[in-house]
């Protein structure tokens, strides 16, 4: 009887696994929690019935009291408050941190309003991604960024190597890691009107992609409109000691309405929306235009080059790249990462990189990536899904955005 | 954001946090099966379902995997998947025998498990080859003590 149950579903799960995904190796972790790293609102998590998992070295909640699907589904409707200070939000400052960061990343950094941000991607020699990030430029002389937990230690060295190099060459840049904050994001059409309880600053003045620094709470936080929801809302930067308060002051004066939401739900969102998750969806091998992301490299840098990779990234604008990412709806069961992704006649042309149940949609969804030329709305595909074919039924957009969520975005950029 | 393949790694984490222990209900007019399985008894046929617990583990139910009907079952080995929002589990079968019957309502609601686990969530009919296997599966009052030590232990695994 030991060892049965649900330890057994989970060891059945994990063979299934390893079967379907021959990259990971599965495995049933066994690292305790003291191992996992925990945000300021570990102990508010728990409190309020979060299902902690480890994730990127840390203990985040999957999600609370509540299923995934609701969850999601109260996020649209209402609003969602997540803990995302796992993440690692940092400041480049200096007379040159915007040539610095230029290199680095796809972004035309130059000409963007100070104030104003972007999803950007930090690329390599190839052209591949090495992460992808928001970065906002605050000042001419101050850039804030925020990048991906998991890829905090690769990305803090290739930014420390190149400024390394870039200073030594009497350029101006330093940088500045906010440790000392927390970040929450605050998604949802209650957003807006909850946050404005908790400032005085006018939040109808904050279009999407803008920043400010400004009191919430009665503390001193970074807001940068935007978020991975494809929904309104924040992402907040508060002091790491005034984070508890900050959440709970958010939960009150929605009256319950915006939740505490976990990963779980946060990952149905983001690819409800078409927003690649790093890791799966982007990896060191793939370019931004094989990402669908050719609208994120600035036109004067599609001009000029003068990031990593840029030789490899142009090319492909010009010719094309030879897969393409694409979303796609099937039957049966959710494609998840890694299943195959074959044509009319059996050949593989394509692997599903993010999958699952939608339940805005009540579809399955899924994004991958094929073969250039088998893109085309319509084509004739199949999923394999545990050694079944299962049909494509359905496309969308080479961006992968399942849930119209174009009028939203528009009603909230600058007019 | 993140890192590489998490949603694969958090599908084989079943774990839950002290705070959160959902009352699950357990029948008293059912056994259960050492992978939280029910099985309902009349006669040599048998109806098989995944108890309240498992279900308030697995989450929503998206998808069902269900046998054809004829299908031979051996106790012990998966008969049906199960997927929820983020994971994709074997259902083991508790009992040896030939599917007569299979619930094909799951196919066009798979939320049946989670609303009416014991009810409508059901997952086959079985005739049963071997009525001794019925006396290997636990009891009721066996099967709450079980679930309990399984989350002690799970809890004492954080």
């Amino acid at each position: 009887m030991r060892g049965g149950g649900l330890w057994q579903l989970g060891q059945s799960v994990t063979r299934r696994l390893a079967q379907s995904d021959k990259k990971t190796v599965a495995r049933r972790c066994f690292a305790s929690e003291a191992d996992l790293k925990k945000t300021a609102l570990y102990d508010f998590h728990v409190a309020h019935g979060g299902k902690m998992v480890p994730f990127a070295g840390w203990s985040m909640p999957i999600q609370y009291k509540d299923s995934i699907m609701d969850s999601t589904l109260n996020c649209r409707e209402n609003g969602s408050l997540f803990d995302v200070a796992h993440m690692c939000g940092l400041s480049l400052k200096g007379k040159d941190c915007i040539p610095f960061l230029e290199k680095l990343v796809i972004a035309d950094v130059a000409g963007l309003a100070p104030g104003t941000g972007t999803l950007t991607v930090f690329t390599n020699e190839k052209g591949g991604a090495i992460d992808d990030s928001v970065i906002t430029k605050v000042t001419n002389e101050h850039i804030y960024l925020v990048v991906n937990a998991g890829c905090r230690d690769k990305d803090l060295a290739h930014i420390e190597e190149h400024m390394k190099a870039f200073t030594s060459k009497g350029g101006d840049v330093s940088w500045h890691i906010h440790d000392e904050r927390s970040l929450l994001a605050l998604q949802g059409p209650l957003a807006a009107p909850v946050l404005q309880h908790l400032t005085k600053e006018d939040l109808s003045k904050l279009y999407f992609g803008e920043f400010q620094v400004l009191d919430i709470n009665g503390a001193l936080c970074y807001l940068t409109r935007t978020g991975y929801t494809g929904e309104d809302g924040f992402e907040i930067s508060v002091p790491s000691e005034n984070a508890v308060d900050l959440a709970k002051a958010i939960l009150e004066k929605s009256e319950g309405k915006v939740r505490l939401t976990g990963l779980g739900a946060r990952d149905s969102l983001r690819l409800e929306a078409g927003l690649c998750l790093y890791g799966n969806d982007m990896e060191q091998h793939t370019t931004p235009v094989e990402a669908g992301l050719t609208w994120a490299i600035g036109k004067r840098r599609r001009a000029e080059g003068g990031f990593l990779g840029a030789e490899v990234i142009l090319k492909q604008i010009e010719q094309g790249p030879s897969i393409r990412r694409v979303g796609l709806f099937s039957a049966g069961p959710p494609a998840r990462s890694h299943c195959e992704i074959q044509d009319e006649k059996g050949q593989n042309i394509g692997e599903v990189t993010s999958g699952g149940f939608s339940p805005c949609l009540k579809k399955n969804i899924a994004m991958g990536y094929v073969k250039s030329g088998h893109h085309k709305n319509g084509t004739k595909l199949k999923i394999v899904i545990r050694g079944k074919f299962r049909p494509v039924v359905g496309w969308v957009n080479h961006q992968g955005i399942f849930l119209n969520l174009r009028a939203k975005s528009l009603a909230l950029a600058k007019p | 954001m993140a890192s590489k393949s998490w949603a694969t790694r958090l599908a084989s984490y079943l774990k839950i946090s002290a705070q959160n222990r959902g009352f699950a209900t357990v029948r008293d007019d059912l056994k259960y099966g050492s992978s939280h399985e029910w099985v309902k008894v009349e006669g040599n046929c048998v109806t098989i379902g995944i108890s309240d617990h498992a279900l308030h583990h697995l989450g929503n139910v998206i998808f069902v995997q269900l046998p054809d009907e004829g299908a031979q079952l051996k106790q012990g080995t998966s008969f049906a998947t199960v997927e929820s929002m983020k994971s994709t589990s074997d259902v083991n079968s508790p009992i040896s025998g030939r599917v007569v019957e299979v619930n094909t309502e799951l196919t066009g609601s798979p939320g049946l498990m989670n609303a009416s686990p014991y009810e409508k969530g059901w997952i086959v009919k079985v005739e049963i080859a071997n009525g001794e296997e019925v006396k290997t599966l636990m009891d009721p009052e066996h099967y709450s003590k079980f679930c309990e030590e399984e989350e002690e232990e799970e809890d004492a695994n954080h």
